[in-house]
């Protein structure tokens, strides 16, 4: 069968294993994207920079405090979630009120003075940071080489991401979630405090962004720009999921990086365009999005 | 003074100041400084009189900006017939990005612009005719109609100039135009303006082109200007800068864009030694803008005359 495509299945492979990858980026990026979008109607922007944030948190404690990749992994998405916290208290709810839209500039705003303030000490090259050791080599399989901390990526986002899921659509505080993204006066007038949980929806995004960073840390190089280059694409995918569909997300996330990696097979001039072509072809055929409900 | 009146007297003071600019400062810099105003008010149209956020302006000044250089250069058009390539470009591509984004509202239509911009982007990024990173080098700026030469600094700088009063008196006359009245009650009301038998989405297709074409425009004069057609002109960070320079000057004012395009320009200009403090200041600036200063340099100014003239009017 390879034979016939003229594609030798190694090729084939790695790229759907790198999509694949770059998939659960996109799924735990877009998730805290919708989290947010969802309570807080807000399109946050600075999306990509706490992603940055998280990877040269993660850096800075191997590099100065000696906090290995393990420990890393837990204390950073809560740093980079407190700063998030402190951003929506400070910042964001002063614009609760208002459009929408200010919503996003402000966070664009932040986005261009993390990003810049990081730029302005690292420059642009990157610095590395080595997978642990208990998760280097690979696996040699039949097919491929299959490095352990690619694999590891893959698998622990599929399980953050079902997690977050099931505790949003089964928990109750998920319940609480939900009506207060429908009707956040009653949901308060029940007794619940919904600028709490507001906060800490920001905040647990935000954490999912700087989680998804120190994931990133040992994949890519940690580079100021890291976020910036890849939140288009993680926008775009959660205009096709759907904005606000939690699950839409993940879905999405996952199958639009592996259609980029199938694309790098055949026709590699156009993987990086293909995510924005898919995203023309569903809004002509649904403007909602895959998994979005209808305006 | 009535505020009709009064904003008559400033226009006419800006049309002078703008005739002896080029004796005082760099004229390179001020055509910069105009097109870019030119930008910011074609971007106006849409955000301050639509109420609709484009985040992916770059696209419409960008591939006019490559249009117009491969016009001129390959092609060997006239400026410009070059220009209006350009121009044209964009508002074709106008037409289909607000074909596609209109079916979305607020937020999402924000998204959608700029996802669309981005597509532009990595079609400039691998099309051979863009020439990648290097861009389109050495553009000849030629000569108007055949006899006036443009490479003369001073008679280019009256050139564009010219154009954009002339782009100005156009956008300022649409949004005074029955037409314009209709946008404003599109972004006020969309709900009521439908139900008293007006095709939304039409006139907001037609909005849209216009603030294309206009933006395409000023693409085209400052790759004549720089001959220049290179990828920061099609990057998501410029569709950016377009919002922050007329949230800055004022949304939906006439001159709060003309403003916040020069002010965004000189601080750029000042700050490009010190490399990406110019983002953080930017970025600062927005940021500061959201929160205190919604109404943008012109708004304030606006409001606090209005404020004025309502304590100064005698009370019964």
């Amino acid at each position: 069968m390879f034979e016939m495509l003229g594609i030798s299945p190694q090729a084939l492979f790695g790229q759907l294993l790198i999509g694949l990858i770059n998939g659960a980026f996109y799924a735990i990026l877009s998730l805290g994207l919708s989290l947010i979008f969802g309570l807080l109607n807000i399109i946050n922007f600075a999306h990509g920079a706490q992603y940055m944030l998280g990877a040269f948190v993660a850096w800075y404690l191997l590099a100065y405090v000696g906090i290995g990749y393990w420990p890393a992994l837990i204390v950073t998405p809560l740093l980079v979630g407190l700063v998030g916290m402190a951003t929506e208290r400070l910042l964001l709810r002063r614009l609760s009120r208002l459009d929408p839209i200010y919503g996003l500039l402000l966070t664009f705003g932040l986005a261009l003075v993390i990003e810049g303030v990081f730029r302005h000490v690292y420059g642009v090259s990157g610095q590395p940071y080595a997978p642990p050791a208990s998760l280097s080599g690979g696996y040699r399989l039949e097919f491929m080489f299959l490095p352990k901390y690619r694999a590891w990526v893959v698998v622990v986002s599929l399980a953050v991401c079902l997690g977050t899921w099931l505790v949003i659509e089964k928990t109750k505080l998920g319940a609480y979630l939900r009506a207060a993204t429908e009707n956040p006066t009653l949901v308060q007038a029940f007794g619940v405090n919904v600028p709490v949980m507001v906060t800490a929806t920001y905040g647990f995004g935000v954490a999912l962004a700087g989680f998804a960073g120190v994931l990133a840390a040992p994949v890519y190089s940690v580079n100021p720009l890291m976020g910036s280059n890849l939140i288009i694409v993680v926008f775009a995918v959660v205009v096709i999921g759907g904005m606000g569909s939690i699950l839409g997300s993940i879905i999405t996330g996952f199958s639009l990086g592996l259609v980029e990696g199938l694309t790098k097979v055949f026709y590699p001039e156009a993987s990086n365009t293909a995510v924005f072509i898919i995203m023309a072809v569903v809004l002509l055929l649904r403007p909602a999005g895959l998994f979005g409900k209808a305006a | 003074m009535s505020s009709e009146r009064s904003q008559r007297l400033v226009l006419l003071v800006l049309l002078a100041l703008g005739l002896v600019a080029p004796f005082v400062l760099y004229p390179v810099f001020l055509m910069k400084a105009l097109c870019f105003a030119l930008f910011a008010c074609a971007y106006n149209l849409l955000i301050g009189y639509v109420g609709l956020i484009s985040f992916g302006h770059a696209a419409f000044f960008g591939i006019a900006a490559y249009a117009t250089g491969h016009a001129a250069k390959v092609w060997g058009l006239p400026t410009e017939l070059a220009l209006l390539t350009g121009t044209a470009a964009a508002a074709a591509l106008g037409l289909v990005f607000g074909w596609l984004a209109i079916r979305r509202q607020g937020i999402y239509f924000a998204m959608v612009t700029l996802a669309l911009a981005q597509m532009v982007f990595f079609f400039c990024v691998q099309a051979p005719f863009t020439h990648g990173e290097d861009g389109i080098q050495a553009i000849p700026r030629g000569t108007l109609l055949g006899v006036i030469d443009l490479n003369n600094q001073l008679v280019l700088y009256y050139f564009v100039y010219v154009v954009f009063v002339l782009s100005f008196l156009i956008l300022r006359r649409t949004v005074n135009s029955p037409f314009g009245q209709i946008l404003t009650a599109l972004r006020e009301n969309e709900a009521r303006a439908v139900s008293l038998g007006y095709r939304a989405d039409q006139y907001k297709l037609v909005a849209f082109v216009l603030s294309a074409a206009f933006s395409g425009l000023a693409g085209a004069m400052i790759t004549i200007v720089f001959q220049l057609a290179a990828l920061n002109s099609v990057h998501w960070h410029l569709s950016g800068e377009v919002v922050l320079m007329t949230l800055m000057g004022g949304m939906g004012t006439l001159l709060g864009p003309v403003a916040g395009a020069l002010l965004l320009v000189a601080i750029q200009n000042y700050f490009a030694q010190v490399g990406a403090w110019s983002t953080i200041i930017q970025g600062a600036i927005f940021v500061v803008c959201v929160l205190v200063f919604r109404r943008g340099i012109v708004g304030e100014i606006e409001a606090w005359r209005q404020r004025r003239a309502a304590a100064s009017k005698p009370r019964d």
